[in-house]
C-alpha cells in the first residue's frame, strides 16, 4: 500500500508541475544570459526609492536617474562647475532674475517625442504648480531646498518660492525667472531633481498623481515603472525581487551612444558581499568601496577610481550645551588641540586631506588665507587658561553602526578626538548613539550636546551649499546667533555678479575661521571600483559616473 | 481533527490581537523615528517635526493605534514609510526568498542531519559517530557570517563553482510570476532561470542549514539511542525481522517524535535565522528588509510583517502537531 501510495504523490506533483508549466508564458525575449561584454552589472548598496528624480534625494534613486535623464546644465565630467547639458548656452538678465536657455535642438525623449522650450515649461510648472502631497518636504525634498516654495503654498511652514516663471521664446529658446538673485542659479539645475522629462509621459503615467494620504504616500506609475528622459540609457525593467535594475543603450541619443548594451544595478548592502561578488564575477563594478579595501583591490588588478573630495568632515561644537564654549577662545583652542595631520594619515582613505574650512577646495570661494589652527597644545592649554575653562568637561557624541563618505570608522576618529582633548585638560565623556534613528536627532536638536561628528557632502558646486547650509541661520546643532553673520551670508547670496560673490564667499571662510563655530577636519575621497578591463568610466565628486562611457578592454 | 484545526485557527485572533498592541507600543517606544532615516544630514528640527506631523506621529498613540486597527481589519497593511510602497507587495517580494532559501536549509539539515544521526547512533563509538558529534559541535559553535565569508571565499572567489550573492543572475531577465524563482522557472520552462535560482541558493543554503543540521545530529542520534535500548527493538530483531522493518517500523518511526518536534521550532527560528544569511549574500529575503526596517524606524513594515510572520509560525507549528497524529496513532490531538 505503501509504496504506491508514494508513486501516486509523485505523479500529482509532477502533473502540476507540467499543468503549471502549460498555462504560464515565458515573456523573455531570449537575449539575455548569453552576451557578456556589452553588459555590466554594477553592485549599489541600497535599492533606488524611486525612479522620477524629482521625488528622489537618495543616492542610489539619482545615480539611476543621471543614466536616463539629463538636465539643462551639467556638471563638466570628473567635476563640479557647470557645463551645458541640455542647454548649449545660458546668461542671466542685468538685474539676474531671469536666464536665458538656449537649447540644444534634435534632441528626442525615450518615447519619441521631441525635446523643446515648451518641455521644459513643462517640467518647471510641474514642479512649481505642486499641491497636495506634492508639497510635502519628503517628497520634493531638492525643489524645496533649492526652491524654497511653490506657486500656492499650501502649508505656512513653506517659504516663497524662489522660481517665478518659466517662457518659452521659440523652440530652442527658454526664460527661467525668478523672485531673487540666487547663487544656486545655474548650479542647483545640475541635480537630477531638475532633469527633463518627457511631458507626453508625465502626463499619461499621471506622474504629479500622488495618492494616499500624508501617512501613506502612494507614487504613481511613472516614479516606478515608467521614466522616460533623454539620456544615453533607456529604462527596461525594475525586478524589485531580484534587486536589480535594468537599463538598456538608447540608440536614438544625440550624442555620443552608449558602449554597453545593457546596464544592470544590482543591490547588495553589505561591503565585504560586493567585494566577493566582483571577485567572483557575479558583477563588473561597485561603489562605496572600504577604504581598507582600497588598495588591496588595486592590487589584484582592479580598476579601482579615487573621486575628488567633495564632503567634509567636521567636529561641531554647541555654543549652548556648555557656556564655556560661548568664548571664541575656549572653541579656538579646541581647534588647536586637535591634531588632524595625525587623524588624517592614520584613519581616512589615501588621498584624504586636512581641512582647513568646511568646503573643499575644489569649490569656488574657499579660502587659502583664513586663520589656521595647526596642531598646537601649548597654544591651546594657554587659551584655555585665559578663559578661565582649565577643567572643562563636555559631552562628546559620536555615532555607531554606520559609515559615511566623509567618515569611514567614526569610533576610532572619535577616539583619536578624545586623546587629543584629553591632552590639552579636557575631560571628555564619551556618549555613543546609533546613527539612525538617534543619532542626528540628539545632535541636531536641543542642547544636550556639547561637541559631536558629523559632515557633509556637497550637492553641487556651490559654496552655499556647503558653509550656507551650516551657518546661514541659528540652528541648535551649533547653539549660536551670530546676526552679522548672517546679514554676510544673504548678502553673497543674493549678490548677481560671480565675481564679487565669490569674493563674498572668501570673506565668509574667513569670518567663519575666526569665529570658530567648530573644528574642519578633512575631506575623503570615496572609491568607486571596477572589474578588470572595464574602462571609460570618470569619477566624479557629485558621484556623477556616466556608464555611457564604459566599456570592457 | 477538524475541530483541533479550527480551534487553533480561532486562537490566533486574540493572539494576533495582543501581539499588535505589544508590537506598537513596543516599537513607538523606540527612542527615535523615521523622519531621521528619511532626512539624514539634512534633516533640521523643523523639517522633522513636519515629517512627523505628517506622518501622524504626533497624535496620542491611542489614535494612531485606532488608525492602524481600522486599515488591518481591512486587510490594509498601509505603505512603507521609506519605499512608499505597500508593505503587502513588499512582503509578496520578499517572503518567496526567504521562504526557497528556509526550505532549501531545511532539505540540507534533514536529509543530511537525520541520517548521519541514525548512522552514528547504529555505530556507537565507531570513527563516524566521533566524527559526527563533533563536526556538529563545530556546526552550532561557527557563526554564520565567518562561515558564509569561508564558503563565497572558496566556492565563489576561487572556485567560481557557485555565484556569492543573489537570488538569480539578472542578465537572465527571467519571468516573475510567483516570485518563487525555482518554481517560476519551471513553470515558464525557462530551466536556466531556474536551475540558475537552485545554484544561487546552494552556498546560502548550506550556511542556513549548518546550526539546525548540527542540531538535528545530536537529537536524532540520541533519540535513536534511546529507541536501540528498548525491548521491542530487541523483540523484534531477535523474532528475524528484516533489518529494512526494524529500522523503518520500530526504531526510526519512534525516534521521529522528539525530532519532528525539534525540526517545527527549527523551522521557525530559520526564519530569524534568514537575517544573517540574506543580508551577506545579498539574498533578497523578509529577513534583510527586516533589519533595514529596524534601522529606519518604518513602522508599517514592521507591524505588517511581524504579524504575517506571527501567523505564519503558528500554522507551522500546527502542522508539527497533526504530523505528530500521523507519525504515531497513539497520539490524537484534541
Amino acid at each position: 500500500m505503501r509504496p504506491s501510495r508514494r508513486k501516486a504523490a509523485i505523479a500529482v506533483t509532477a502533473v502540476a508541475i507540467l499543468a503549471a508549466a502549460g498555462c504560464a508564458e515565458s515573456d523573455r525575449d531570449g537575449s539575455g544570459g548569453t552576451s557578456v561584454k556589452d553588459t555590466l552589472v554594477f553592485g549599489v548598496a541600497g535599492d533606488p526609492k524611486v525612479l522620477d528624480p524629482s521625488l528622489a534625494s537618495d543616492g542610489e534613486s539619482l545615480r539611476v536617474a543621471r543614466q536616463i535623464f539629463e538636465t539643462l546644465v551639467r556638471p563638466e565630467e570628473g567635476g563640479t562647475k557647470p557645463s551645458p547639458g541640455l542647454a548649449e548656452s545660458w546668461t542671466p538678465d542685468a538685474a539676474g532674475t531671469t536666464w536665458t536657455f538656449k537649447l540644444r535642438s534634435g534632441v528626442k525623449f525615450h518615447d519619441g517625442t521631441d525635446f523643446n522650450a515648451e518641455a521644459v515649461c513643462v517640467n518647471f510648472n510641474r514642479w512649481f504648480n505642486s499641491t497636495g502631497l506634492m508639497q510635502s518636504p519628503d517628497v520634493t525634498p531638492y525643489w524645496q531646498d533649492v526652491m524654497g516654495g511653490f506657486a500656492k503654498n499650501e502649508s505656512d511652514e513653506l517659504p516663497p518660492s524662489l522660481f517665478k516663471s518659466c517662457a518659452a521664446k521659440d523652440a530652442t529658446t527658454v526664460d527661467l525667472s525668478f523672485t531673487a538673485v540666487s547663487s544656486k542659479i545655474p548650479s542647483a539645475l545640475m541635480l537630477p531633481s531638475f532633469a527633463i522629462h518627457s511631458p507626453g509621459a508625465l502626463k499619461q503615467y499621471e506622474a504629479s498623481n500622488i495618492a494616499g494620504t500624508a501617512d501613506d504616500i502612494k507614487y504613481p506609475s511613472y516614479a516606478m515603472e515608467h521614466p522616460t528622459g533623454t539620456g544615453p540609457f533607456k529604462f527596461k525593467t525594475w525586478d524589485k525581487p531580484n534587486k536589480s535594475l535594468t537599463i538598456e543603450r538608447n540608440d536614438a541619443y544625440w550624442g555620443d551612444k552608449a558602449k554597453l548594451k545593457t546596464l544592470v544595478f544590482r543591490t547588495i548592502s553589505d561591503e565585504n558581499a560586493r567585494k566577493q561578488a566582483l571577485r567572483s564575477g557575479d558583477i563588473q563594478g561597485y561603489d562605496l568601496v572600504g577604504p581598507a579595501d582600497v588598495e588591496p583591490l588595486k592590487g589584484e588588478g582592479f580598476n579601482v577610481l579615487t573621486r575628488p573630495a567633495f564632503n567634509i568632515l567636521y567636529m561641531a561644537i554647541n555654543q549652548k550645551g556648555n557656556p564655556a564654549l560661548a568664548k571664541p577662545e575656549v572653541r579656538q583652542a579646541i581647534n588647536f588641540a586637535i591634531n588632524r595631520q595625525a587623524l588624517v594619515d592614520s584613519k581616512l582613505p589615501p588621498g584624504a586631506k586636512v581641512a582647513s574650512q568646511f568646503m573643499p577646495e575644489t569649490v569656488e570661494g574657499w579660502n587659502a588665507d583664513v586663520k589656521k589652527y595647526d596642531y598646537n597644545v601649548e597654544e591651546a592649554k594657554k587659551l584655555l587658561a585665559a578663559a578661565g575653562a582649565s577643567n572643562l568637561k563636555l559631552r562628546f557624541h559620536y555615532p555607531t553602526e554606520v559609515t559615511r563618505p566623509y567618515m569611514p570608522n567614526p569610533k576610532d576618529l572619535y577616539e583619536l578626538l578624545a586623546a587629543d582633548l584629553k591632552a590639552v585638560g579636557i575631560e571628555v565623556e564619551g556618549i555613543p548613539l546609533k546613527w539612525s534613528p538617534d543619532y542626528l536627532n540628539a545632535t541636531t536638536s536641543g542642547s544636550a550636546h556639547d561637541l559631536h561628528m558629523l559632515g557633509w557632502t556637497g550637492d553641487y558646486g556651490d559654496a552655499y551649499n556647503f558653509i550656507g547650509t551650516m551657518f546661514d541661520r541659528q540652528k541648535d546643532e551649533w547653539g549660536f546667533n551670530n546676526p552679522q553673520l548672517f546679514a554676510q551670508f544673504k548678502d553673497a547670496d543674493t549678490t548677481a555678479d560671480p565675481t564679487q560673490r565669490i569674493a563674498k564667499y572668501k570673506a565668509l571662510n574667513a569670518a567663519v575661521a575666526e569665529f570658530a563655530p567648530g573644528v574642519p577636519i578633512s575631506h575623503s575621497p570615496p572609491a568607486i571600483v571596477f572589474g578588470k578591463g572595464v574602462t571609460g568610466v570618470t569619477p566624479s565628486p557629485l558621484t556623477d559616473e556616466r556608464f555611457s562611457g564604459a566599456t570592457f578592454k | 481533527m477538524i475541530r483541533f484545526i479550527v480551534r487553533r485557527l480561532l486562537q490566533l485572533i486574540p493572539t494576533l490581537f495582543g501581539l499588535s498592541i505589544l508590537l506598537f507600543i513596543w516599537l513607538r517606544r523606540l527612542p527615535g523615528g523615521p523622519e531621521t532615516a528619511i532626512l539624514g544630514e539634512r534633516g533640521t528640527p523643523e523639517l522633522r517635526a513636519q515629517i512627523r506631523a505628517n506622518l501622524g506621529l504626533d497624535e496620542p498613540l491611542l489614535v494612531q493605534y485606532g488608525r492602524f486597527m481600522q486599515r488591518m481589519l481591512k486587510l490594509d497593511l498601509g505603505t512603507s514609510i521609506s519605499t512608499k510602497r505597500e508593505v503587502t507587495t513588499e512582503f509578496l517580494e520578499r517572503f518567496p526568498g526567504t521562504v526557497e532559501l528556509t526550505i532549501t536549509a531545511m532539505i540540507i539539515a534533514i536529509g543530511v542531519g537525520i541520517p548521519l544521526g541514525y548512522l552514528a547512533a547504529r555505530r556507537r563509538g565507531s570513527f563516524l559517530d566521533s566524527a559526527s558529534v563533533g563536526g556538529s559541535l563545530i556546526g552550532i559553535c561557527v557563526p554564520v557570517f565567518f562561515l558564509a565569508y569561508v564558503l563565497k571565499a572558496v566556492f565563489s572567489e576561487e572556485l567560481h563553482m557557485f555565484p556569492s550573492s543573489g537570488r538569480q543572475d539578472p542578465t537572465l531577465g527571467a519571468t516573475r510570476i510567483t516570485n518563487f524563482f525555482v518554481l517560476d522557472g519551471l513553470m515558464t520552462r525557462e530551466w536556466d532561470a531556474a536551475l540558475d535560482a537552485l545554484w544561487h541558493l546552494v552556498l546560502p543554503g548550506i550556511a542556513l542549514a549548518s546550526i539546525p543540521l548540527a542540531i538535528i545530529v545530536r537529537i536524532t542520534r540520541a533519540s535513536v539511542l534511546e529507541v536501540l535500548s528498548e525491548d521491542y527493538v530487541r523483540t523484534a530483531q531477535s523474532k528475524g525481522l528484516s533489518e529494512r522493518t526494524v529500522r523503518g517500523r520500530h526504531i526510526l518511526r519512534n525516534a521521529m517524535l522528539p525530532i519532528v518536534t525539534v525540526i517545527g521550532l527549527l523551522t521557525g527560528g530559520l526564519l530569524s535565522g534568514a537575517v544573517l544569511t540574506e543580508t551577506v549574500f545579498a539574498f533578497s529575503g523578509i529577513g534583510a528588509f527586516l533589519y533595514e526596517a529596524i534601522a529606519n524606524r518604518d513602522y508599517p513594515v514592521l507591524m505588517g510583517f511581524i504579524m504575517i510572520i506571527a501567523v505564519f509560525y503558528v500554522l507551522v507549528n500546527l502542522l508539527v502537531d497533526v504530523s505528530y497524529s500521523l507519525i504515531d496513532p497513539r497520539v490524537r490531538v484534541r
